[in-house]
């Protein structure tokens, strides 16, 4: 299916596409899809492609002169680019502590939705969720899928210190802190893996379009996780799913 | 080596950031005046991306253990060397235990520091820019210990000096381009917002520009879409949002400008208080 694209300069040296104003998974293939697409064609002096629900950011590294040849050859790509319905994907499961020395919010959210708390912890860690994007913080995944029970508006005052690891919602969204940050989000667990490391070539383990599935672990294999992950022992599980 | 005597207000090793881990969330950084920085590189003959060192406002102090050349360019912070005064925009031939420090600021809001061949400090991602949680320090400290390349006699210096264009750091104008969400406001809106002046507030940094004037709109929050610097996003609440070098790389709020590049390096030499408008182009 082709979806109406827009095409306007951003700056100098980038053009932003933008897909209709909606988020599913059905337009994430396809932003994903143009963007790979993109990325194989050999694009004279392209730098870089970012994307985000609806959106590519497509980065030059010259100034762009003729936006309209540009757009010409871009539309001309999306046109060309081959159609996939479901594309394979991977599927990381992600350990997550949700005992209340971590949730440290889930009192609070189970009494405002009257939800018990292993109700809310059994809601949260069945659903299926996708990755859109990276964005906010290095390594911050942008997951969607959260049931509707847990919609949960962000903190009015946010905290000004959330812990590492910290795995929270805020909306109709949830996440994991990939960092000690600043942040509004009501705070549920905490998981020990790593989402951003640093010295790797590719430092996040997951990519736009991968699945995570959280599954409850006890505090004392939080800890367990902590040291093996410092002993360079810990993988997270994954498996690759055909679409 | 050059070792950090005294800190200033805030100082940190840049050069042109990190290009390419934007979809891991990565910030680009790099020096927030791509013209002055290139320029303090070019004088003493470097590689224009080396890096260099960024001052804030108030210079910091510096011990040289090595012979090196200098140039200083940016902000005018009536630079000496072991006390004598010395010119920005010069390249300047110095040796083993020299110290260089700085004085009152006349213009501007950053000063850049180059050395032969660049500072030499860790590189990560492909940048040495500091950034909080990717480099191990996000700014220089008294006693760092910063490792240059070493020359074993006097370099010596040509003496000669550029000419810069004051207009840099004098203009209020500030060259943009329409932003994704600007048609969405109001014709009335979008005048007044290209002919307003705006002050800069003193909460600015780094990572965003902000102003003490608040814009009344009513624009609703976007899908969560991409930003680069030099985006002028608007809150509900009216708070313009200039992004800088240090921004994040996604954002919900309407983005109602996009600075030019000459535009994003003159307002990085703002200072709080320094006033502003915005100028559409095209």
């Amino acid at each position: 299916m082709d979806f109406e694209l827009t095409y306007r300069q951003f700056s100098e040296r980038s053009i932003l596409v933008e897909w209709p104003s909606e988020i599913t998974e059905n337009m994430l293939h396809d932003v994903l899809n143009f963007k790979n697409h993109l990325l194989n064609s050999n694009i004279k002096s392209l730098v870089q492609i970012n994307n985000a629900y609806n959106s590519l950011l497509i980065i030059y590294d010259i100034t762009i002169d003729k936006l309209n040849n540009e757009v010409y050859a871009l539309n001309a790509l999306y046109s060309s680019r081959a159609s996939i319905l479901k594309p394979a994907f991977k599927l990381w499961k992600i350990p997550v502590c949700y005992d209340d020395e971590f949730a440290l919010d889930l009192i609070e959210i189970s009494e405002e939705k009257r939800l018990s708390k292993s109700k809310i912890i059994k809601l949260h860690y069945e659903a299926i969720y996708t990755v859109f994007f990276i964005g906010f913080l290095p390594g911050f995944l942008y997951l969607g899928g959260l049931n509707k029970q847990l919609y949960f508006p962000r903190k009015k005052s946010p905290r000004q210190r959330i812990k590492k690891g910290a795995v929270a919602i805020g909306g109709e969204q949830t996440g994991i802190y990939p960092n000690v940050s600043p942040g509004g989000w009501s705070i549920i667990g905490n998981s020990p893996v790593e989402l951003f490391k640093l010295n790797d070539d590719i430092p996040c383990f997951a990519n736009a379009g991968d699945k995570i599935q959280f599954f409850p672990i006890s505090n004392a294999e939080h800890s367990a996780i902590l040291s093996q992950i410092a002993s360079g022992a810990y993988q997270i599980e994954s498996e690759v799913i055909d679409g | 080596m050059v070792e950090v005597l005294k800190a200033g207000l805030f100082d940190t090793i840049q050069d042109f950031g990190r290009i390419g881990f934007q979809e891991f969330g990565v910030p680009f950084s790099g020096v927030m005046d791509e013209n002055s920085a290139s320029l303090a590189n070019s004088i003493i003959g470097n590689d224009q991306n080396a890096a260099v060192i960024e001052c804030t406002v108030i210079g910091l102090q510096l011990k040289f253990h090595a012979h090196t050349l200098i140039c200083i360019t940016g902000a005018q912070m009536n630079p000496n060397l072991n006390g004598l005064p010395i010119k920005n925009n010069t390249a300047i031939s110095v040796r083993p235990n020299d110290i260089l420090g700085f004085g009152r600021l006349e213009y501007g809001c950053r000063s850049y520091i180059s050395v032969s061949n660049g500072f030499l400090t860790e590189e990560i991602m492909a940048s040495r820019s500091m950034y909080q949680g990717i480099t191990s320090r996000f700014k220089l400290q008294k006693g760092d210990l910063l490792p240059i390349s070493k020359e074993e006699k006097d370099k010596t210096a040509t003496f000669s000096s550029i000419k810069i264009n004051k207009n840099h750091f004098q203009s209020q104008d500030i060259e943009v381009f329409k932003g994704p969400e600007f048609d969405k406001l109001n014709l009335k809106q979008q005048k007044l917002l290209c002919e307003q002046q705006f002050t800069i507030s003193k909460d600015s940094n780094r990572m965003a520009y902000l102003f003490d004037e608040c814009f009344d709109n009513a624009l609703h929050p976007i899908i969560t879409s991409l930003v680069l610097p030099g985006t002028v996003q608007l809150t509900p609440s009216g708070q313009l949002i200039v992004l800088m070098r240090d921004c994040q790389t996604t954002g919900g709020y309407p983005r109602v400008f996009q600075l030019t590049e000459k535009a994003m390096n003159m307002m990085s030499q703002k200072f709080f208080g320094g006033k502003v408008r915005f100028k559409c182009i095209k």
